[in-house]
């Protein structure tokens, strides 16, 4: 009998992953496989500063980052100093929100941003033997569930000419043994992946020179794994091990909000909603619908049980038909939305600047009864929950809040 | 008791410290020289982190050893080092060991090790001794850490304050003007300056960072496109003011002479060349300078830049309307005795919205720490005022 090649076992354990992620914890931008979904049960609807969370912590500065969770260790990111050049990665436990450790990096690359935003913007990515974290400065860091530094790279050192004066923001992805680091900007633009051990690039590809916050997406396409990277004027699928260009779709896509996968299909977010269907090979993906009615702001989509969930700049939820993206109901929101929804539980969890959270019943009928309950914490929330250990992680400038039932 | 051993070994310390789990002496000297010899994309990242584990279990008592490290260390060895340093405090405090604070602070008080370690040695004293901020950031004032500073000033802000609450308008000025010379940050230049106004005293900013108000502007060229970025039109090539030149659509352009009256020495092209899209204007200044010196050119612009510094390239930055503040680009480089040529190049490109129709710049010449440098600026117009002045402190 002929034993399956390594190679084959590489691919069979990669479209395995990619088939269904883990959703227990949420070790990423828009957690497992970037979906923004979670299978928490019992997480709690209402709370406030009194109730109904389990601990918050203390952060030592801002972050647009948003906290990600592997195991009982929560990891986050944040910015200090008068030139945002500190650059702090905490853990803490998840269980008591005790800080574990903190450490620093100093950045190397420009801090020039728009006042919203800051250098601790990129969601940091973790696995099971610690977490990378990237800085809009272009610094990258691992270190390793105790703290101890794995490696260090500058980006901005290592390919000078990286510019973005509005603020660099998308994430990395961590994929098995490659983490894949989005660095498209006006200068020297690319994108990349590294060596997950020891942070050495594996491969590297030009892209457009124009400023973009949009997170990959790693996807299944017949028996390759794709990682696609997405700008305001095509999406991009690379082969993950190789960097070759697998195929290439343009159209007036968004720059800030970021594609995610509904059963099989690709939803890319921009002037027209394009949702795709990949071949199988590299040839064209096939274009399933595009939809100019359906608009995001900065918060990227959720697909869930056969629904896209998007927020656009009047702060409109949407709820619309996966397969033909008609419109099955909308609800006005209040406040200015940074956040990306989140979903657990069939209920979606939206959070505004002014720190509301809106939980909404994805499975009302009845249009008085959807949203269920308004939470306010005060402070500025721009960062996207977390979901993991039966509660949502919620950060604002300042803190770092555990809710759930005690 | 564990004993520490130290020798010196060229720039570098070689120490010996003792390994709490094992006991045995360890040689930080060489664990040091791997974590500083890491390069440039990851290169030798597998070595650093091995030492760095044995470095973590050091006493603290090699921490001044370790900091001194970061004096000549890379941009990557320093966050190497700075990793060290962080794991050393913490394992040592999380087993109730003291960190050596003498020695702390007599690294912070030496000026010549690197700003950032001095800063680093700064906090980690003051997580063990109370009064060492009140001990030390009062002669900070000029301190060549600019965190170290910025705090020194806060102190003074504060002070300021106090008096001011007390109606005690004399002392409060005083110290809000100490605060004045010492302030590098925007921010707190700002609030100074308005506290300042406020008392009846007389505030100069642009003289205070060495902004160049002073210039000869150019243009417009042709940048449609944003061909004009990497256009070498005639002033790159030398300036000559005398001469005449042909611009954008065939227009007969002549150096004028401009001087700006912003407080942070902004330079409005919009107004000094004229509201044009798709163009690239020079401005140029003559700067003179007693003696040879290292300095900074720092500008900012919501435009593409290019700077030249007696005729050599130091700033090139293609981005167009994404935001600018003060230093925004820095380009390193020399002033030579004498007369010295900074021409910088803006480049408009032709976005339509209405935040994207702003054109022009503000330059500084200053030293590392952000202090302007003593030059004098050639005032082209009879009815120019000093820029940076005629002796800048």
């Amino acid at each position: 009998m002929k034993l399956p090649s390594v190679k084959l076992l590489a691919v069979l354990s990669t479209l395995a992953c990619l088939a269904g992620p883990l959703r227990a914890d949420w070790p990423q931008f828009r957690g497992p496989g970037g979906a923004g979904l979670s299978d928490a049960k019992g997480l709690p609807t209402k709370w406030s500063a009194d109730s109904n969370v389990r601990w918050k912590a203390k952060l030592p500065g801002r972050g647009l980052s948003c906290p990600v969770v592997v195991g009982d260790h929560v990891y986050v990111t944040a910015c200090t100093g008068y030139q945002q050049d500190r650059l702090h990665v905490l853990c803490l436990d998840a269980a008591p929100g005790k800080q574990i450790w903190e450490r620093q990096i100093w950045g190397t690359g420009s801090t020039m941003c728009h006042p919203t935003t800051c250098m601790a913007a990129p969601t940091p990515a973790a696995d099971a033997s610690g977490v990378v974290a990237l800085f809009a400065t272009g610094d990258i860091v691992a270190y390793d569930r105790e703290g101890n530094l794995q490696w260090y790279r500058s980006l901005a050192r290592d390919y000078p000419g990286i510019t973005n004066n509005v603020g660099m923001a998308s994430s990395p992805i961590l994929h098995q043994n490659v983490v894949l680091i989005p660095l498209e900007n006006a200068g020297n633009s690319f994108s990349a992946a590294l060596d997950r051990a020891t942070g050495a690039t594996l491969w590297k590809v030009e892209r457009h020179k124009d400023i973009n916050w949009v997170t990959p997406l790693v996807v299944a396409n017949g028996s390759q794994a794709e990682v696609l990277f997405q700008t305001g004027k095509e999406i991009t699928a690379y082969d993950l091990r190789t960097g070759k260009k697998r195929w290439t779709h343009e159209a007036g896509l968004s720059s800030v909000s970021s594609p995610v996968l509904g059963d099989g299909q690709i939803l890319i977010p921009g002037s027209e909603f394009t949702v795709l269907k990949a071949q199988g090979d590299s040839s064209a993906p096939e274009v399933v619908w595009k939809s100019n009615k359906i608009k995001t702001s900065y918060p990227s989509p959720v697909y869930y049980k056969g629904r896209i969930y998007t927020l656009n700049s009047a702060s409109i939820l949407s709820c619309n038909d996966a397969a033909d993206g008609a419109s099955i109901w909308q609800q006005r929101l209040k406040g200015k939305f940074w956040a990306s929804p989140v979903i657990a539980d069939g209920k979606l969890y939206a959070v505004n600047e002014e720190g509301t959270t809106f939980v909404i019943d994805l499975g009302a009928s009845d249009d008085q009864r959807r949203i269920l309950a308004e939470n306010k914490l005060g402070d500025t929330f721009l960062a996207t929950p977390a979901i993991a250990r039966g509660a949502l992680f919620l950060r604002s400038d300042g803190w770092l809040y555990c809710i759930g039932a005690k | 008791m564990s004993r520490l051993r130290t020798c010196v070994a060229g720039p570098l310390f070689l120490a010996v410290c003792f390994v709490a789990a094992s006991a045995e002496p360890t040689d930080v000297g060489p664990l040091l020289q791997r974590l500083k010899a890491v390069g440039k994309e990851g290169a030798g990242a597998a070595e650093a982190a091995t030492a760095l584990r044995e470095l973590s279990r050091c006493q603290a008592n090699v921490l001044p050893v370790v900091l001194a490290a970061l004096d000549d260390a890379t941009p990557e060895a320093a966050n190497w080092l700075r990793s060290a340093v962080e794991v050393i405090a913490d394992q040592n405090l999380a087993a109730g060991k003291p960190l050596p604070a003498q020695d702390l602070e007599k690294f912070v008080r030496d000026t010549r090790h690197e700003a950032r370690a001095r800063r680093l040695a700064f906090e980690l004293l003051t997580r063990v001794d109370n009064s060492a901020a009140d001990r030390l950031l009062p002669g900070m004032l000029q301190d060549p850490s600019l965190e170290l500073r910025r705090d020194a000033v806060a102190r003074l802000i504060k002070e300021a304050d106090a008096a001011k609450g007390k109606n005690d308008k004399e002392t409060a000025r005083q110290v809000y003007e100490r605060a004045f010379a010492g302030a590098r940050d925007k921010d707190q230049i700002d609030l100074l300056a308005k506290e300042l106004k406020a008392l009846g005293a007389e505030v100069d900013i642009a003289r205070h960072l060495g902004f160049v108000r002073s210039w000869q502007v150019l243009g417009p060229f042709d940048s449609t496109g944003g061909v004009g970025f990497a256009a070498v039109y005639d002033p790159e090539r030398g300036v000559d003011l005398q001469k005449e030149f042909t611009g954008k659509g065939g227009a007969k352009l002549r150096w004028k002479p401009h001087v700006s009256v912003d407080a942070y020495g902004t330079v409005d092209l919009n107004k000094a060349i004229g509201k044009h899209m798709g163009a690239a204007g020079y401005a140029y200044a003559v700067v003179e300078s007693a003696d040879e010196r290292p300095v900074e050119i720092r500008a900012g612009s919501n435009n593409a830049v290019k700077i030249w510094l007696n005729g050599k390239e130091l700033v090139s930055h293609e981005e167009y309307h994404h935001g600018t503040r003060m230093d925004q680009y820095v380009g390193v480089g020399k002033l030579r005795p004498g007369k010295n040529e900074v021409l910088i190049k803006v480049c408009q490109n032709e976005q339509k919205e209405e935040w994207a129709q702003s054109w022009g710049f503000q330059l500084r010449i200053c030293d590392r720490v952000g202090t302007a440098v003593p030059v004098v600026v050639a005032q082209w117009s009879p009815a120019a005022k000093p820029t940076t002045g005629e002796k800048n402190p």
